[in-house]
């Protein structure tokens, strides 16, 4: 029998490295071809809209730099011409990162000011948008892989901090109830798009408008169980049921979403042109400082209702043993609409967060994040809010980090390929309990 | 547009390629889902394989287009053992979870702009239809098919794509009332009771994933022949619509998706056609025509909330043999 | 069901198989080897979240026999079948079927060599057929190939034979009349019937039966009881799992006794009613306990005791 089990070990292996050698194969051949096709022009005939630009250093056109276009779910890049020119289209009007890859440009060429090799670009009224870069005579100070790394960490510890607080909810509705809520995204979004619409529409002051949209949020996620779920729950529908169910919940009100607000990507009071805080090799804005404060706070009143208050307690027998804690006279109808309400805030909260930290709000910025919800909910222990935590921290960190060694474009990659692999190794997750797999 | 368009154009749904090629997919769907009742969310990312496959081995590699459609449905069969190992041993929604992760990493592959030389990333691909075309008997020209016409390669691609919709589905109704069949529904029940009478439910959850993995992969071919390849088609959403027309026809039977699919298109098509219209004609004056076409999708939401609750067997299922089994 | 149902029914003795295990009256201890074991478990244990669930030093089970598990709730014994029939892993020991090991084994393959289990829930697939349950037990079936499958001569002609076997038990277990509904529409008992009949279209060699008659109409034991004696007759083994001392001391030929894990006490049945060890197992699990709760074994524990009388 030894034998059998290695044999099936040694075919797990070989598919393993099967896949890794195909993956392999496949990033050889794209580095064996030209890296971009030499084409000044991309996107142009499918698209209305595009960006354009002339690069050139004392009146010199420069050919061949790569200019790379990425927003609104979109990414393309193009190389300029022998005139220096480029053009890029772009599905819809919005706003738009260029970016000018500097390694590109000949030696002894730069962007004349450090940090401006990227710049947003937003549509007006006009369907083309310009886009030049001041170039200048000198050589860039590379910094140095560990200043990147402890830069990234930062980053990646902010992130992680908001993932926390749009997956404990996710996880404690999860123990409550069973329900794999796929609509829970969308409750991000709404803190996203309420605060929008109390702050920079009504013109309310921002430190107004967040608190009554977190608290919507709660209300919001109070009535999705009220009107939705616990009628189904009463009907005894099962959780496969249950969970399409969240499918079409997410779909319809994404698509609301849309339908309100519109596609484009709106922003919110102080995302953008904050001014930038250097530490040693970390630099920050002041927001970052406030998600981050406000992101720890939240955590610290979770951990303490979770295991000082009588209520917390009672949330934590229902999710080990929701049978068991009704017979012990737990009120668990009452418990999972307050798990309900909580995971409602704290979603709010962190959508809130997520849109500064993106930076934009718009209609699928929650679905965006859905995967890397679950992972870190996965990754920590499902059901669990102190594994939820530590999960995505190890996400957020993780998402970051692997910039240092993939393109930015495949940093949600590494992630999703840890769950995956988690899942292989100890699929109850880093602090579940092996029973809850079952 | 006049009224009279919009409904030719809507009947034109029942037949076209594009139902063809969803209806392929949720075919592939209730083999997992509706006859195993494996909860794989990843579809899209099984037709992103397909397509790409075909794609990038005719483009990168210059493959006849047979020697394409099969890199297409090997890289499928090759997607479906890696997602098979370590989740067909896992509880539903852990595969669900699982599976739709897969499908994400396999779209964000294709997009990124390290493998642009071969995926085109963000922008797709195009021009790979040539060899295909070329092996067209039908001579070229335009054809009346009922009210429509349509040219020569569009006629091609309907036959060759409903005549892949009539083999699987021929396919399918002969594996379901084989004794492969019985496992299979016996394992949706109760994979546990299977097990105890000495079947190897693993390695049966692995053909049903390879099987419904490789129709994923015929219907992102067939999607991506009137059209080009673009990352952005392969999105959870695209498995979600999918979800939506298999539960609508019935997860657990042979014409359902298919049925699915038709009725799907042909009232999509309705509702943006009428909507669009009347939106034109100021019957709705608190719409715009870009709200029009949001309208749609929000009803394609609350539908399929509508059917798993209230019709879970769908239109043609039978409510004794259901495919939620309460776990 | 009262007591005295039962002793009125079960008015045909069956023939009890002896001298099954080494040695005298004196050696009926825990793990006693036996004279043709058709099971051989050594040193099994299990444990969850620091909870010992089964830790069983020996267990031979007797060929050609019937042996009874009993035990009071939370003893292990469907953890110990689990880990026979390779449902669950145990964290140490060996055991083997006809000195085959099973460690390691697959559930599926477990029953391919002969050794096949039923449920303590039932696990009748509800929306299948009753006849389709039946055939999904047959081995090695050609159409249950893939590419055969799609082939229908290829299997047609197999498919007819283990039909008529199918309908056979059928007959035999009463069910032949619902051969085409649905088996959710059965009833406990019948699908009790049902997947006992399922487990012998298997040809198994030990059957494995946890609580048979646990959720069974009075009406219907008499036959799920004489099931199961012929089953011997037929030169099957069995192991059953029941919580009803009346039926253990009719039908079984060797009692094993578990509590908290381990076998306390082993023995032809009237030896091992007169066991201590056995009246303190009962008794102990439930020391402290509210005894109301749990009236399986309270009514165990009061047969126990009239027996002692």
């Amino acid at each position: 029998m030894a034998y059998h089990r290695r044999a099936l070990r040694l075919r797990k292996n070989i598919f393993v490295a099967l896949f890794g050698l195909i993956f392999a194969a496949f990033m050889l051949s794209s580095l064996a071809v030209a890296p971009a096709a030499h084409a000044d022009e991309v996107g142009t005939d499918e698209y209305d809209y595009a960006i354009s630009g002339f690069v050139k250093f004392q009146d010199e056109p420069l050919d061949g730099v790569l200019i790379k276009v990425e927003g609104n779910g979109y990414n393309a890049e193009v190389k300029t011409g022998a005139d220096g020119k480029w053009k890029i289209g772009v599905p819809e009007a919005g706003t738009y990162t260029v970016t000018l890859v500097e390694d590109t440009l000949p030696e002894g060429v730069i962007v004349a000011e450090e940090g401006k090799d990227v710049a947003e670009v937003t549509f007006g009224q006009s369907k083309t948008k310009a886009m030049n870069f001041f170039l200048g005579q000198g050589e860039r100070v590379t910094v140095s892989f560990f200043d990147q790394f402890l830069d990234r960490a930062f980053n990646g510890l902010s992130f992680g901090l908001l993932l926390a607080l749009a997956s404990i909810g996710l996880s404690l509705v999860f123990g409550t109830t069973g329900l794999v809520n796929f609509a829970h995204a969308e409750m991000l979004t709404f803190g996203a798009f309420m605060t929008f619409t109390f702050g920079p529409v009504l013109g309310f002051p921002i430190w107004l408008a967040i608190p009554i949209a977190v608290l919507l949020t709660g209300l919001f996620g109070f009535l999705n169980d009220y009107a939705l779920w616990r009628p189904l729950r009463k009907r005894r529908v099962g959780i496969v049921q249950m969970m399409i169910v969240s499918i079409g919940l997410s779909i319809t009100l994404r698509y609301l979403y849309q339908y309100i607000y519109g596609g484009q990507t709106e922003q919110l009071p102080g995302a953008t042109g904050a001014e930038v805080i250097t530490v040693g090799p970390i630099s920050f804005t002041i927001v970052d400082v406030w998600s981050m404060s406000i992101s720890i706070v939240l955590l610290f009143a979770v951990a303490f209702f979770l295991t000082r208050t009588r209520i917390g307690k009672a949330t934590r027998a229902v999710s080990d043993n929701s049978a068991l804690a009704a017979v012990s006279g737990i009120n668990v109808e009452r418990v999972t609409s307050i798990v309900w309400i909580i995971s409602g805030l704290l979603a709010g909260t962190g959508g809130i967060l997520w849109a500064y930290f993106r930076p934009g709000v718009n209609w699928d910025m929650g679905f965006q994040l859905l995967l890397l919800i679950f992972a870190a909910v996965i990754l920590g222990g499902i059901g669990t809010a102190f594994g939820a935590l530590v999960g995505s921290l190890i996400v957020g960190m993780f998402v970051e980090l692997s910039t240092l060694w993939l393109p930015s474009d495949m940093k949600y990659v590494g992630a999703l390929g840890i769950l995956i692999l988690v899942l292989l190794v100890r699929p109850q997750g880093i602090l579940g309990r092996k029973e809850r797999v079952g | 547009m006049d009224w009279g368009s919009l409904f030719t154009n809507a009947a034109y749904e029942i037949i076209s390629p594009t139902t063809a090629a969803y209806a392929l997919a949720a075919m592939g769907l209730a083999v997992h889902f509706g006859y195993t009742g494996l909860l794989n969310f990843g579809q899209a990312g099984f037709m992103a394989v397909g397509a790409y496959g075909f794609a990038i081995s005719t483009l990168t590699f210059g493959f006849p287009w047979w020697a394409a459609l099969l890199t297409g449905i090997a890289a499928s069969v090759v997607l479906a053992l890696i997602l098979g190992i370590p989740t067909l041993r896992l509880r539903a929604d852990y595969l669900a979870i699982v599976t739709i992760a897969a499908a994400e990493i396999v779209r964000l592959l294709f997009t990124t702009n390290t493998f642009a030389a071969v995926t085109g990333s963000a922008a797709g691909l195009s021009g790979y239809k040539t060899s295909w075309q070329a092996m067209n008997p039908i001579p070229a020209g335009n054809y009346n098919i009922g009210p429509w016409v349509r040219d020569h390669n569009e006629v091609w691609l309907l036959i060759v794509a409903w005549g892949l919709v009539g083999l699987a589905a021929l396919l399918i109704w002969l594996l379901m009332r084989s004794p492969w069949g019985r496992v299979i529904k016996g394992i949706r029940e109760d994979e546990d009771a299977v097990r105890a009478l000495g079947k190897n439910v693993y390695s049966y959850k692995m053909q049903s994933l390879v099987l419904g993995g490789a129709m994923g992969a015929f219907a992102g071919m067939v999607f991506v022949l009137p059209r080009s390849v673009q990352p952005g088609n392969f999105q959870p959403t695209l498995t979600f619509f999918i979800y939506a027309i298999l539960l609508l026809g019935g997860a657990a039977t042979i014409f359902g998706p298919i049925i699915g699919s038709m009725i799907f298109w042909t009232l999509l098509s309705i509702f943006s056609g009428f909507t669009a219209r009347a939106v034109e004609i100021g019957w709705l004056p608190f719409m715009t025509s870009l709200q029009a076409g949001q309208v749609r999708f929000i009803l394609v939401g609350i539908a399929l909330m509508v059917i798993v609750i209230y019709r879970p067997q769908g239109i043609f299922g039978s409510k004794k043999e259901l495919a939620f089994v309460k776990q | 069901m009262s007591n005295s149902d039962m002793q009125t029914k079960t008015t045909a003795k069956p023939v009890k198989a002896t001298d099954l295990h080494v040695g005298g009256p004196e050696d009926m201890l825990p793990g006693v080897p036996k004279r043709d074991p058709i099971v051989v478990a050594t040193n099994i244990t299990r444990t969850f979240g620091g909870l010992k669930a089964v830790d069983v030093e020996s267990l031979q089970i007797p060929r050609n026999a019937i042996t009874a598990l009993i035990g009071p709730n939370g003893a292990g014994k469907t953890t110990l079948f689990n880990l026979l029939t390779g449902f669950d892993k145990p964290d140490t020991g060996d055991w083997a079927l006809n000195g085959k090991s099973l460690k390691g084994v697959p559930a599926f393959k477990v029953a391919r060599m002969g050794q096949v289990r039923t449920f303590q829930l039932t696990k009748a697939l509800g929306m299948m057929t009753v006849m389709d349950n039946m055939l999904l037990g047959a081995q090695n079936q050609t159409g249950e190939g893939f590419f055969q499958a799609i082939i229908p001569s290829m299997w047609r002609k197999q498919e007819d034979d283990i039909t008529e076997r199918a309908l056979d038990l059928l007959e035999r277990f009463k069910l032949v009349k619902l051969k085409d509904d649905y088996a959710a529409s059965l009833s406990g008992g019948q699908r009790k019937l049902l997947e006992m009949a399922r487990a012998l279209m298997c040809r198994p060699e030990l059957v494995m039966l946890d609580e048979p008659m646990a959720g069974v109409n009075p009406a219907l034991t008499q036959s799920l009881l004489s099931h199961i004696i012929d089953l011997k007759s037929e030169g099957m083994t069995v192991l059953f799992v029941e919580h009803d001392m009346q039926m253990v001391k009719h039908i079984a030929d060797w009692v094993v006794v578990m509590a908290e894990g381990r076998v306390v006490a082993e023995g032809d049945p009237k030896t091992v009613m007169r066991n201590q060890a056995v009246i303190d197992a009962y008794l102990g699990s439930n020391h402290g306990k509210d005894l109301g709760t749990d009236t399986d074994t309270v009514n165990t524990m009061k047969e126990l005791l009239d027996d002692q009388r």
